[in-house]
């Protein structure tokens, strides 16, 4: 494969595309599926078929579009796009009759909203664009060029170095500065093998950023992790992707074939010295295994435990190898970066925080799904710009960035530019993405515990303090949620999450206190209410009957 | 100057606690020099009065009986210690919290027993759902860990809460010593 | 020709120590007597940082290090013993305590447990965190020695000192998390475990009094593990 047969491959698609007059794009990724968008797409398709227009209109399932609000989407492009939302397989007749006619107004979305003008996609360009099915789609739109300029007209160090030109830190929650990772992991002696990892583990709650890119645009992440063997000289690559994501794993196998077939992926990758074996492995309904280390150990076959770093993967990873870990968002950014150079993205966001961002939106917001933003947006338009608000027009509380990791952000930074620096300023972390937005119908204290619940049980058990900690720290949440909490617990609460914050073996158990942090730093007054006063203002802790067997116990 | 008010009382405990206070011998001679013995189980009185300086507790709270002691004496005494590892830690009685009160007293009253076999709901104080060391029910000031403490342990601890300081126990003695 | 063995120097509680470059922070403060406090580790089995006993404070490095695991680097100054630190080491022994169900005044190894020595080391004289009180097994189906759950740290001595002196890798976890237990081949009773060679090295490296040989009470059991650095010494030697 050469750069003259890609594009002849993308030639050959586009001339198959080009005779039809209409486009129908129906969303078959997880979310859109779940609703049954394979429905849709099988009654437009046939509705297609009874009206002999499958000449002139073409029905294409593609990927994320990302309003899962208002999903099942369907997009039809004739002379013009349209978004048509919560679509049903009855709706097909209507929607045929609007190709190149008056769009269906019931159903309509307008591509107008902030939730749609105001994203800047990167990583997410070809999701909701191409076939996630077809390598000819990702083809046709650019795709595997990136790849080839690499093998063929750079050498590994240029290729680093418009990596770190470009600025862009690790998607995965730490923000590492790619570049340099990349770069260390070269640097390790090349008489070992090395091993390239794509974090495909995504395991924060709320979080479907990486879900959506690898059931919409797997070809992106496969390319990415080949320039990123090709700069570090590694000829093995695994992709971890947490089983509970079959449809992902699915499209990521098939992807992985259709590259092979190609010759873009295997031996001798478009007739260079440079090979390229990309293996896939499930995960087992482990968090813990998003942790670069524990997921080594799970490829090796090994407990799903951390190891103290140092030292570190780019050193002594997969079997002891030097090994590049880096996460699918991380990887999705590569192939543009290297096609538009490394200034080009830096040019995007902040001074320290490059290029766009996705968001998983969730909570109490009107437009839940998946984002993307350059850095250094504000919250207040993330959530009411392109969120579209608070449903009831309800008081705005908090948005709680980076899962169990992370932290609460309050209204008083709503203004605040969204980046790895100003979120950790503010106590939270940047996370993978997720974004859950709350109102004035949460309760801090609630959430805190619903976090330190997932850690607790999410904790692999190797160190005393994330194991014993968590549980203990969640009962005192409980108890403080349920009215029967005390002073000294608040006390003992603060003190414990200092304790494992402090001497955690691994990021689990480090980030599991940040909630709990995070709430009492902007929001002590719940906690207060729900020991002084066992009372929940938001109305949602179930106060208990206090023990009438202890009664006389002050503690 | 008046003397002292020492108090000791015994909650869910085997009363070793109380044997190892009595092995500090002729020592408690100068004990007593300090301190007036107001209530025990070694002693007639009947009453918990209503000042003590210094209460040795001994035993875990493990019924409702338990519980009102400790509340009492807690409430009218200055200096509340924990003597011994069941008031410390829970100890041995506090090994039937893994099993539940009501599978104990299934298996001891019914179970092995071989006339009436039910379980007492008169005059036997109620169990409590769970055993406690003495600190999850009232605030301790000084904790003498062992099984017993030794009478030296004992007899410094005494010592020093006469003398108006503070027992330096943290390397003087342990669970189980 | 021999490879060069690097020296470094460094302070440990202000005190000036030297290391060869190969050497963990523990390693060289024990060498120098500076009884760093540790459970998890034990000389001649790999380390695995997990008991977080051993953290210290290194001078410019803004996040505590587990001396076990961590090489020395020249001119590092560490602290070991600190108010934050001694803080940190009586909480984690309070969780230990309060994760299992310890009653020392009836254990067999009362008096030679090296959890039970430590929380007198460093002055825990109570435990201030709600006690779990799991109901957790015994195992005594092994003709000579038993495994009593109640009193496992999940240190994971036994699993290391199984899978990497004796070879028989018995003994290994199940579960996640406070669910965690320490279990022979695969889930099953010790007493019908095949690979268990009954050596008894697992008995002697436990801190506790979880591994235990039958036929002794309470107090009578103290352990012996100085041999497990010859062995392994030993090992090394014959595979040359």
């Amino acid at each position: 494969m050469n750069l003259d047969e890609l594009h002849e491959i993308a030639e050959q698609q586009r001339e198959s595309d080009a005779p039809f007059e209409h486009a129908v794009h129906v969303c078959v990724a997880a979310s859109c599926l779940s609703s049954r968008s394979d429905q849709v797409k099988n009654a437009l398709e046939v509705e297609v078929k009874s009206r002999g227009l499958e000449h002139k209109c073409k029905v294409k399932g593609v990927g994320c579009m990302g309003l899962c609000a208002a999903g099942p989407l369907v997009e039809t492009r004739s002379a013009k796009r349209t978004m048509y939302q919560s679509v049903t397989p009855e709706d097909a007749p209507a929607i045929v009759s609007s190709l190149g006619a008056q769009p269906v107004e019931s159903l309509m979305l307008s591509l107008d909203m902030p939730f749609f003008a105001g994203q800047r996609k990167i990583v997410l360009e070809n999701s909701g664009e191409i076939d996630p099915d077809r390598i000819e789609d990702y083809i046709a739109v650019g795709g595997y060029e990136p790849l080839i300029t690499a093998l063929t007209a750079m050498s590994p160090h240029q290729v680093i170095e418009e990596v770190k030109k470009s600025g862009l830190r690790g998607r995965g929650g730490a923000g590492y500065p790619t570049g340099l990772k990349w770069s260390t992991v070269q640097k390790a002696s090349s008489d070992d093998s090395k091993y390239v990892i794509c974090n495909a583990d995504e395991g924060d709650p709320g979080a479907f950023m990486d879900r959506s890119v690898l059931e919409s645009d797997p070809h992106r992440v496969l390319e990415g992790m080949a320039i990123a063997a090709y700069a570090v000289g590694a000829s093995k690559g695994y992709i971890y992707v947490r089983a509970e994501y079959p449809l992902a794993v699915k499209r990521l196998k098939d992807a992985i074939r259709q590259a092979e077939k190609l010759g873009l992926l295997g031996s001798d990758i478009c007739d260079t010295t440079f090979s390229l074996r990309i293996e896939i492995r499930l995960g087992a309904g482990a968090f813990v295994c998003g942790e670069e280390t524990a997921l080594i150990a799970s490829i090796e076959g090994n407990r799903g435990q951390p190891r103290p770093r140092p030292p570190y993967p780019a050193q002594y990873g997969l079997w002891g190898k030097p090994t590049l870990i880096n996460n699918v968002e991380t990887y999705a950014n590569i192939a543009p970066i290297i096609r538009n150079g490394g200034d080009w993205f830096a040019g995007i966001g902040t001074e320290k925080s490059k290029g766009t961002k996705v968001f998983a939106l969730a909570g109490r917001v009107r437009n839940t799904g998946l984002i993307e933003v350059p850095m250094g947006i504000t919250l207040r338009e993330i959530v009411f710009s392109l969120g579209g608000g608070i449903p009831e027009d309800r008081k705005f509380k908090a948005v709680q960035t980076g899962g169990p990791s992370g932290g609460c952000v309050p209204d008083r930074y709503l203004d605040m530019a969204v980046d790895y620096e100003s979120l950790a300023q503010v106590g939270s972390i940047m996370g993978s993405g997720g974004m859950i937005v709350m109102d004035e119908s949460s309760c801090m204290v609630d959430v805190a515990k619903f976090f330190m619940d997932f850690c607790r049980t999410e904790s692999c058990g190797k160190c005393v303090p994330c194991r014993v900690g968590t549980v203990h720290m969640h009962e005192l949440l409980s108890k403080i949620s349920e009215g029967a909490g005390s002073w000294a617990d608040l006390e003992l609460l603060e003190r414990l999450c200092d304790m494992v914050k402090g001497s955690s073996l691994c990021g689990l158990g480090q980030s599991a206190p940040n909630p709990v942090a995070s709430t009492l730093k902007y929001f002590r007054h719940e906690y207060e209410q729900h020991i002084r006063e066992q009372v929940c203002d938001a109305g949602v802790c179930t106060i208990s009957q206090p023990d009438e067997e202890m009664s006389g116990v002050e503690l | 100057m008046s003397k002292l008010k020492l108090a000791t009382v015994w909650l869910d405990g085997c009363s070793g606690c109380h044997m190892s206070f009595l092995d500090i011998d002729e020592r408690i001679l100068a004990v007593l020099e300090q301190a007036d013995l107001v209530y025990s189980p070694l002693v007639d009185i009947k009453q918990f009065p209503e000042h003590v300086d210094i209460a040795l507790v001994e035993g875990a709270v493990s019924n409702e009986d338990d519980l009102a002691k400790l509340l009492k004496v807690r409430a009218h005494s200055t200096t509340l210690v924990a003597l011994g590892d069941c008031a410390v830690t829970g100890n041995v009685p506090s090994m039937r919290n893994v099993v539940g009160r009501t599978s104990v007293m299934e298996t001891v009253y019914v179970e092995n027993a071989t006339l009436n076999r039910i379980p007492p709901n008169e005059v036997i104080p109620k169990l409590l759902k769970f055993v406690r060391p003495v600190h999850e029910v009232v605030p301790v000031d000084v904790f003498v860990p062992g099984c017993p403490p030794s009478a030296d342990t004992i007899f410094y601890t005494l010592q020093e809460l006469l003398a108006g300081r503070v027992p330096q126990l943290q390397t003087a003695t342990r669970f189980g010593a | 020709m021999k490879k060069q063995v690097q020296i470094k120097t460094l302070k440990i509680e202000g005190r000036d120590v030297s290391a060869t470059g190969e050497q963990t922070i523990l390693q060289v403060a024990l060498e120098n007597n500076i009884q760093v406090p540790r459970l998890c580790f034990v000389e001649g089995l790999s380390n695995i940082g997990a008991c977080r006993l051993c953290m210290v404070e290194v001078k410019g490095v803004n996040r505590l290090l587990p001396a076990c695991v961590t090489r020395v680097e020249e001119a590092m100054e560490v602290t070991v013993f600190s108010e934050r630190l001694d803080g940190y080491r009586r909480l984690i022994l309070e969780m230990m305590f309060s994760e299992r169900n310890h009653i020392c005044s009836v254990c067999v190894v009362n008096g030679h447990c090296e959890l039970q020595s430590l929380a007198m080391r460093l002055g825990v004289t109570h435990i201030t965190v709600p006690y779990l009180h799991p109901k957790v097994a015994v195992d005594a189906s092994h003709e000579r020695f038993t495994l009593d759950h109640n009193r496992c740290i999940l240190c994971a001595r036994c699993v290391r000192v199984c899978a990497e002196i004796e070879g028989a890798h018995t003994w290994d976890f199940k579960g996640r998390g406070i669910e965690t237990r320490v279990v022979s081949d695969m889930n099953e009773a010790w007493g019908e475990s095949e690979t268990c060679t009954s050596c008894g090295k697992c008995v002697h490296v436990c801190p506790t009094g979880a591994l235990f040989e039958k036929g002794k009470s309470v107090a009578e059991m103290s352990k012996r593990k100085q041999y497990l650095p010859y062995l392994t010494l030993m090992r090394e030697e014959a595979r040359q």
